[in-house]
């Protein structure tokens, strides 16, 4: 349930830097096709959407990544998910909480119905991320701090940390290494990394934290090692075991062990070790290490009898 | 009277100018309830963000919303071309210009500028005779402001060299339309100008000697009108904002006061006038400033921008030789033209402008924000008794030009959409290199006819565009 809401916000905050990246003035005379199949592309859905309609099409992109039924990996499914996960353990969390996630899926299909362009896509983007604040604030501000809570949140740091690896590691793919500082000029790659910035809602914390122009090794630093951050992927690891730790019993030690050693990789490493490594092998190793956890967990604590 | 007006989306046969075609195109297919809905948006938006002003000498709603126009003010690039080169031969001449007057003051020797005109300008500041500044800058942010006559070419109406605001507005207008009408956007190529905290920054730096210097911006506090614009910016920037009082002075240095300790400051990014900056030095009933400042400044141990003392350069008086200055510096021949001026200090100007009171726009040589000016043919007949009376009181506080057939845009107003005044600020930093991003502030003056584009005199603004043509 609360991965697939995370996961809906994180769709949702990749849909946004595309698409408006999508709108700078562009290289080629492609109106921005390119920038709009990526969220497909980080997704794995490109295949699955070029079967369907053949050709990229901006508004049926946005319309299948978004609210497209047949899409399991669309927001509008995400939510549905949700929803379905949360009646499934109705009886174990609040009443705040169900009635929220309960709406928002009510509010989707209101949504669907009357169609992306007419609701607006930035409109749309900034609805889902505030259908999932508000869904984090209900939860923390309601639920017993015991193991449904535990459970919820290292969901939510589990699907948060993927994200912030695959988006990263796709924006990296695209720019490569910085050839040189941008004199001020307004660099396709200053608007590139800003745009990944925003959508992670860590611009302000980079200007406070650097004070300068966002390049491949200042944004990897902060989105990878920077505890302070709340969506880099140190800080989602710093909570998972927090709440790994929290639980009792002996069956999570795998689990456990996992996450204690992914954190000591994060707090002992520095940015230019990563560089060194090359950043796209590195993030595919955590992105691996982050599925392994995951699944871990599940068999952890949930597949034994 | 009939006079013709330039209009930026249509020619005077009334067929669309080619950068504004597609727009147009858009906005007839566009329908009208759908537009309806995306501006009651805008205004949520707006209020949201908490994107205000305060208007002074009104007692009730502190904040007002400044009204945004969706119908954007497109430029093609190729004028805007022309626009940017002499906003940079502008600013380079009139930072030049300071330079000269606070050391040599070769331009009165040579006779080009009155001496009295310059030495005896409220603005002219004596603590900056003979200092050295870094890169020579003194207005390291200027806005110029720009209007476009009957026949369509720019006039420089004025030169804001103290503190010019506003673009926060013209940061947040493009926010607005690509949040509102992102199609627009994939049809046309708009230049962008998102990265102007980061050159800000960028200029701020730049000015001081040091690698790497702190930064501040400096309020006057959150009563200020443009408060927003100085938290947007600092945020935008990364540095911190603080009051004087978060700011002392210690063996001639500045620090600010921070939880872990003093922290010591280099540039301040200041948004009070000179008058406030420093209660020994300038105003002393002023709790905004910080007290010695200004012997820190002089010592070189703080980086003001803009420097004290640039408003000599931005005076209504001043401004009808920056033509000559640009002659005189640079030997180049000015870009942008100068509106012609009046000085009714000058006797034979004086009784001109008496003689066609009427006809004029005449200004307080110090006035701003479109405070105590008179339009001459908008005005009654009273209101232009009571100001000939003023005028002959004090002549030398006035100027007068021409009014001037400000161009116009089409705008959404309660009728639908009408043609209302335009003006153009864009926004000029000065650092390592003088350079401005595309484009500047639209302001917008929704009364019908009204010439005055001032946000505190009911003015809105609209999204400024730079395309390819």
């Amino acid at each position: 349930m609360s991965r697939y809401l995370e996961r809906a916000e994180n769709l949702a905050r990749m849909l946004d830097v595309s698409y408006s990246l999508s709108l700078m003035p562009q290289d080629g005379s492609k109106h921005g096709l390119d920038e709009l199949a990526m969220p497909l592309l980080i997704t794995g859905t490109l295949d699955e959407y070029l079967e369907k309609y053949g050709q990229m099409h901006a508004e049926r992109m946005l319309t299948f990544f978004a609210l497209d039924p047949q899409n399991p990996a669309s927001i509008y499914c995400c939510l549905q998910a949700a929803r379905t996960n949360a009646h499934a353990v109705r009886g174990r969390i609040t009443a705040d909480m169900w009635e929220n996630i309960n709406s928002t899926w009510l509010e989707i299909r209101g949504i669907s119905e009357q169609g992306l362009g007419r609701y607006g896509i930035s409109h749309f983007c900034e609805w889902v991320k505030q259908r999932s604040h508000l869904f984090r604030g209900a939860t923390f501000g309601t639920i017993m701090r015991g193991e449904p809570y535990r459970f919820i949140r290292l969901g939510t740091f589990i699907e948060r940390a993927d994200n912030t690896l695959r988006l990263l590691d796709a924006r990296y793919e695209l720019l490569g290494e910085d050839i040189d500082e941008i004199d001020g000029r307004p660099a396709r790659s200053y608007y590139q990394w800003t745009a990944l910035l925003r959508a992670l809602s860590s611009f302000e914390a980079f200007a406070e934290i650097y004070r300068g122009s966002p390049n491949s090794r200042r944004v990897s630093e902060l989105l990878l090692l920077r505890p302070e951050l709340p969506r880099s992927l140190r800080a989602c690891v710093d909570e998972l075991n927090l709440m790994l730790s929290g639980l009792p019993g002996d069956n999570g030690r795998p689990a456990q062990r996992l996450a204690a050693e992914l954190l000591a990789r994060l707090q002992y490493t520095v940015i230019d070790e990563v560089l060194e490594e090359g950043l796209h092998t590195w993030l595919t190793d955590f992105i691996q290490v982050v599925r392994e956890l995951g699944q871990t967990i599940q068999a952890s604590y949930l597949e034994v009898a | 009277m009939a006079r013709s007006f330039y209009d930026e989306m249509y020619m005077a046969n009334g067929e669309c100018r080619s950068h504004y075609r597609d727009f147009t195109r858009w906005l007839a297919e566009t329908p009208q309830d759908l537009l309806a809905q995306r501006r009651r948006e805008a205004d949520l938006l707006f209020h949201r963000a908490g994107i205000t002003f305060t208007l002074y000498g009104d007692d009730q709603g502190t904040e007002r919303l400044i009204p945004f126009d969706i119908i954007p003010r497109s430029i093609p690039a190729s004028e805007w071309a022309v626009v940017e080169r002499g906003c940079i031969q502008r600013v380079q001449a009139l930072n030049m210009f300071l330079t000269d007057l606070y050391h040599d003051q070769r331009i009165i020797k040579a006779g080009v500028i009155p001496a009295e005109q310059v030495l005896a300008n409220d603005c002219y500041q004596l603590a900056m005779q003979g200092l050295d500044l870094h890169r020579n800058t003194y207005a390291h942010i200027a806005g110029v402001d720009l209007v476009r006559d009957g026949d369509g070419s720019y006039y420089v109406l004025e030169d804001n060299l103290r503190t010019p605001s506003g673009v926060s507005y013209m940061l947040e207008d493009r926010k607005m339309m690509m949040r509102l009408f992102p199609e627009l956007f994939a049809a046309q190529r708009v230049a962008p100008i998102d990265h102007y905290p980061s050159l800000l920054l960028d200029t701020l730096r730049a000015s001081s000697p040091l690698d790497n210097p702190t930064v501040v911006v400096l309020t006057p506090g959150r009563f200020n009108s443009a408060y927003f614009e100085h938290a947007f910016l600092a945020r935008e920037m990364g540095v911190e904002l603080v009051e004087g009082a978060d700011l002392y002075v210690r063996d001639d240095k500045l620090f600010m006061r921070t939880t872990s300790g003093p922290k010591q400051v280099d540039v301040i990014y200041r948004r009070l006038d000179d008058a406030f900056l420093d209660p020994l030095a300038f105003n002393p009933d002023s709790m905004l400033g910080v007290p010695g400042l200004l012997s820190t400044y002089r010592s070189g141990n703080v980086v003001l921008a803009n420097a004290i003392g640039t408003g000599v350069a931005d005076d209504k008086s001043i401004y009808p030789y920056v033509d000559e200055m640009i002659r005189f510096y640079l030997t180049e021949e000015p870009i942008l033209k100068n509106v012609p001026t009046w000085q009714c200090r000058k006797p034979a100007d004086l009784s001109h402008v008496l003689a066609n009171l009427s006809e004029l726009v005449v200004k307080e040589t110090q006035g701003s924000g479109g405070y105590g000016m008179l339009v001459g043919p908008a005005a009654s007949k009273a209101e232009i008794e009571a100001f000939r009376a003023r005028l002959i009181a004090k002549p030398h506080a006035y100027i007068a030009q021409p009014t001037l057939c400000l161009s116009t845009c089409p705008t959404f107003v309660e009728q639908g959409i009408a043609p209302r005044h335009i003006d153009l600020r864009p926004f000029v930093l000065s650092g390592r290199e003088t350079r401005l991003v595309p484009g500047g502030l639209t302001r917008v003056a929704l009364r019908e006819g009204s010439l005055v584009v001032n946000s505190s005199q009911g003015g809105g603004t609209k999204d400024t565009w730079v395309v390819e043509d």
